[in-house]
């Protein structure tokens, strides 16, 4: 038997995963992380302890079997790491590559107490990646229940949920308005970061379930949610739009031409390829000096777009420092290593134009940190006599979003007074058998969180029509302690679970 | 293809106008049931294609289908001109977007159609017909030779007011000549609906605000997704900045800030130009020269295939 690994014992190390050089990789599209290689995986995966107490699966907005899958890596039965995660995610690789791992089940790793926390993001990347070059893919077996289930909008929201509906033998359709699903996997996340054939991959795992896509449909318009629970036959809807419609500040030349908002910016270069014009036909008018306003993903993936369309400088402007900055630790990192120029402290106050109509210029002015306010960070406040100008052709706005006023417009939904949609605690909606989470629900945050609330919105819609949920696993009572009742072995109390074909 | 799409967007009637103006019925029975007069579709001509909106000219619930008619004045509408014959398909089709507009309550009402906003303000004229209202049609052209749905524009509208540029058919001048004829003949005009360039609905802004006519334009700017995302299509409404897609298409004319539209709708000039020059030289079009100054101007007209 192997001697029980304690802190000492496993490599003190992070394993450092392999990356593009920054200058190169600020010049393409390619994927930034490579990646870890098999050995790179074993060292790292030798690295958790096992803990008894797994604070990394509540860390875990799905509840990952982490310490479970890592096992398996270690004994190098990669196929049954695969299996455990697959248990309760779908989609590894997305989640492996865009999960706020820092916040999440690394933040809480019982190792990280004392050395750098397991890389459980890359292991659980080297897993799905793995299963998507080896082709394996886990379809339960599922009986068909009759049910049919309506997913509105094809994001990481609508997958996670239509994916756990589909296990449970519900009939599932998803409808999205673009004419390719992924929603803001494939038109927000820069292939750098996410490669779309990694999103096909996974959403090829989500058609073998059975899930129907079903593009060029945007409900609310062609059809509402009402009628699809009253004509279309939908004994359950799950909406999962996402918060849409960028906010912009209100500053004076905001029209201008070069002006625009991270979501277009984003959208035309991942989702219509711009990036490739004229081989698709969707334009671009790149900018030599990008200025980006805001410091969240969103903007850093603007930043590093606009390097990789040729930008000669790019510019980040933020109000607060840059501990304060929403985005991942990773992703701002990344941008300085690319050589993206921030401006911490400084607050955009105007967009100067020239002749014709196009931006030349940002002022701002600097700002400094005041009294906490209502969120607990310190406050930004302008220093006086501050003001300065950045010379720039290109501004994008990248400060987040609001609700997307389409479903409110033509559903009977109950809104919360910011425009979201109004949920409980199980993600059902104001009209019964209509189930709502995501950006939509929370307004903006991460596609990790979204998964986790179209899985909760999942519970809450198997509960409303009835089925068992699949995916909670059985304890016996403590009052069993043989562990057995009319004869029936542990193992088999959890007779519900999804049968592995 | 993509392997989800259950809908094929198969292009049933093919009617060309001019030379540079085109009509497409597609077959998507969803799509007529749903579409209502002031609402727009987002087309893809083909998977490398870009997102164009245009606007419903006319569904038909029964037949299931939904008209556009299109002006080839960028690469893709051109291509689209060149490609899109019946029987073959489109790769995308998405809509009905944008609220409907708002039809009913009003006794007599002006329909303004200019250039390519001819065939959607049919729907309109139609649906206030259905309404019970009085309606007067006044439609612009350049010249005789590109009138089109006149009789169909007869059959719904109580007078109808002809303009050409030449004064080869109807009356000679525009559509604000053709306004003002109409405002001095009747007096208790309640509303006014123009669509077509920028400049034209601004002109018909500016020829109702002394008289206190509600009028209606409907924008067409630059767009990518057309459901609230991009904010690409973001206009100036008197003192607020609305979204085209999701807010619109129809504003109060009188608020519209048309030189903002105008302007913002430049935005990607350049690489319109480029592409429609590669596109050019790849498919050596006879007679090309002459499209091309031809077209200069409907550019400016309509810059709405972009984006």
């Amino acid at each position: 038997m192997a001697k029980k690994k304690t802190i000492r014992t496993i490599p003190q190390e992070r394993t450092p995963v392999q990356e593009q050089d920054p200058a190169e990789r600020a010049r393409n599209f390619e994927e930034v992380s490579l990646g870890y290689r098999l050995e790179e995986a074993l060292v790292e995966a030798d690295r958790c302890l096992q803990c008894a107490d797994e604070p990394c699966v509540r860390g875990c907005p799905v509840g990952i079997d982490i310490p479970g899958f890592i096992q398996k890596i270690a004994e190098k039965h990669y196929h049954g790491a695969y299996d455990i995660i697959t248990d309760t995610n779908l989609l590894p690789s997305i989640c492996g590559r865009v999960c706020p791992q820092e916040n999440q089940c690394e933040g809480v790793c019982t190792v990280g107490d004392t050395l750098e926390p397991v890389a459980i993001g890359r292991l659980e990347r080297f897993v799905g990646d793995m299963a998507i070059k080896e082709g394996w893919a886990n379809i339960p077996y599922i009986e068909p229940n009759g049910y049919r289930v309506g997913i509105v909008g094809a994001g990481p929201a609508g997958m996670a949920c239509a994916a756990d509906m589909a296990k449970a033998g519900c009939e599932v359709v998803v409808y999205e308005a673009f004419h390719q699903p992924g929603g803001v996997l494939k038109y927000g996340i820069p292939d750098f970061r996410l490669p779309n054939d990694v999103i096909d991959a996974e959403i090829e795992k989500l058609r073998r379930l059975g899930i129907r896509f079903e593009c060029n449909t945007l409900v609310g318009r062609l059809f509402t949610i009402e009628q699809m629970v009253t004509e279309m036959g939908f004994h359950a809807v799950f909406i999962g739009t996402g918060a849409g419609y960028p906010s912009f500040m209100g500053i004076p030349g905001e029209s201008l031409n070069g002006v625009l908002s991270a979501n277009e910016l984003l959208t035309r270069c991942n989702l219509m390829r711009a990036r490739d014009f004229p081989n698709f036909d969707t334009p671009l008018q790149p900018g030599k000096r990008v200025t980006v306003i805001g410091a969240g993903n969103t903007a850093m993936d603007a930043m590093r777009v606009s390097l990789r369309l040729g930008a000669e400088k790019v510019y980040c402007v933020y109000r607060r420092t840059k501990a304060e900055a929403p985005a991942r630790v990773e992703e701002v990192h990344h941008a300085e290593q690319e050589g993206i120029d921030f401006h911490w402290l400084t607050s955009p106050i105007e967009l100067l134009g020239d002749s014709a109509n196009a931006v030349r210029a940002m002022r701002c002015i600097r700002m400094e940190l005041g009294e906490p306010d209502d969120s607990g960070r310190r406050r930004p406040v302008p220093v006086p006599g501050s003001e300065f100008e950045i010379e720039t052709d290109m501004v994008v706005f990248a400060i987040g979003t609001n609700a997307n006023p389409i479903l409110g417009q033509t559903a009977k939904l109950k809104l919360n007074k910011r425009g979201y949609i109004e949920t409980d605690e199980t993600l059902a909606t104001s009209i019964a058998g209509v189930y709502a989470g995501g950006d939509i629900v929370t307004g903006a945050a991460t596609v990790i969180q979204a998964m986790g609330a179209g899985r909760t919105a999942a519970r809450g819609m198997k509960a409303y029509l009835g089925l068992r949920d699949t995916d909670s696993v059985y304890t016996p009572d403590s009052d069993d302690p043989a562990g057995r009742r009319f004869g029936i072995p542990v193992e088999e109390h959890n007779f519900a679970r999804v049968r592995l074909r | 293809m993509n392997p989800d799409q259950s809908q094929s967007f198969e292009i049933v009637v093919r009617e060309d106008f001019s030379d540079v103006t085109f009509l497409l019925e597609v077959r998507h029975p969803m799509l007529a049931r749903a579409a209502k007069a002031g609402q727009f579709v987002i087309v893809m001509e083909h998977e490398h294609g870009e997102r164009i909106p245009l606007t419903i000219a006319d569904f038909d619930r029964d037949a299931g289908t939904v008209t556009l008619v299109i002006q080839a004045v960028g690469k893709t509408t051109r291509e689209m001109q060149k490609n899109c014959l019946a029987g073959t398909t489109l790769y995308a089709v998405v809509g009905p977007m944008g609220i409907p507009s708002h039809i009913g309550g009003k006794k007599k009402v002006v329909c303004v159609g200019g250039g390519l906003g001819v065939a959607p303000i049919y729907p309109q004229a139609r649906a206030w017909k259905e309404s019970g209202a009085y309606v007067i049609g006044v439609l612009g052209f350049r010249n005789r030779g590109l009138v089109f749905w006149e009789d169909k524009f007869r059959a719904c509208c109580d007078e109808l007011i002809v303009c050409t540029d030449d004064g080869s058919a109807g009356i000679k001048g525009l559509v604000t000549e053709g306004i003002a004829q109409a405002i001095a003949k009747h007096g208790d005009i309640e509303e006014l609906v123009a669509i077509g360039p920028p400049v034209m609905m601004k002109g018909c802004a500016e020829a109702t605000r002394a008289h206190k006519i509600r009028t209606m334009v409907s924008l067409n700017p630059v767009m990518v997704d057309g459901t609230g995302m991009c904010g690409g299509c973001r206009v100036k409404i008197g003192e607020s900045v609305k979204f085209a897609c999701v807010d619109g298409p129809d504003f109060d004319g009188h608020l519209v800030d048309f030189d903002d539209l105008m302007a913002r709708l430049t935005r990607y000039r350049v690489a319109e130009k480029e592409a429609v020059e590669r596109w050019q030289a790849s498919c050596r079009m006879p007679g090309k020269e002459e499209l091309v100054s031809e077209t200069a101007g409907a550019i400016d007209d309509r810059p709405s295939t972009d984006g």
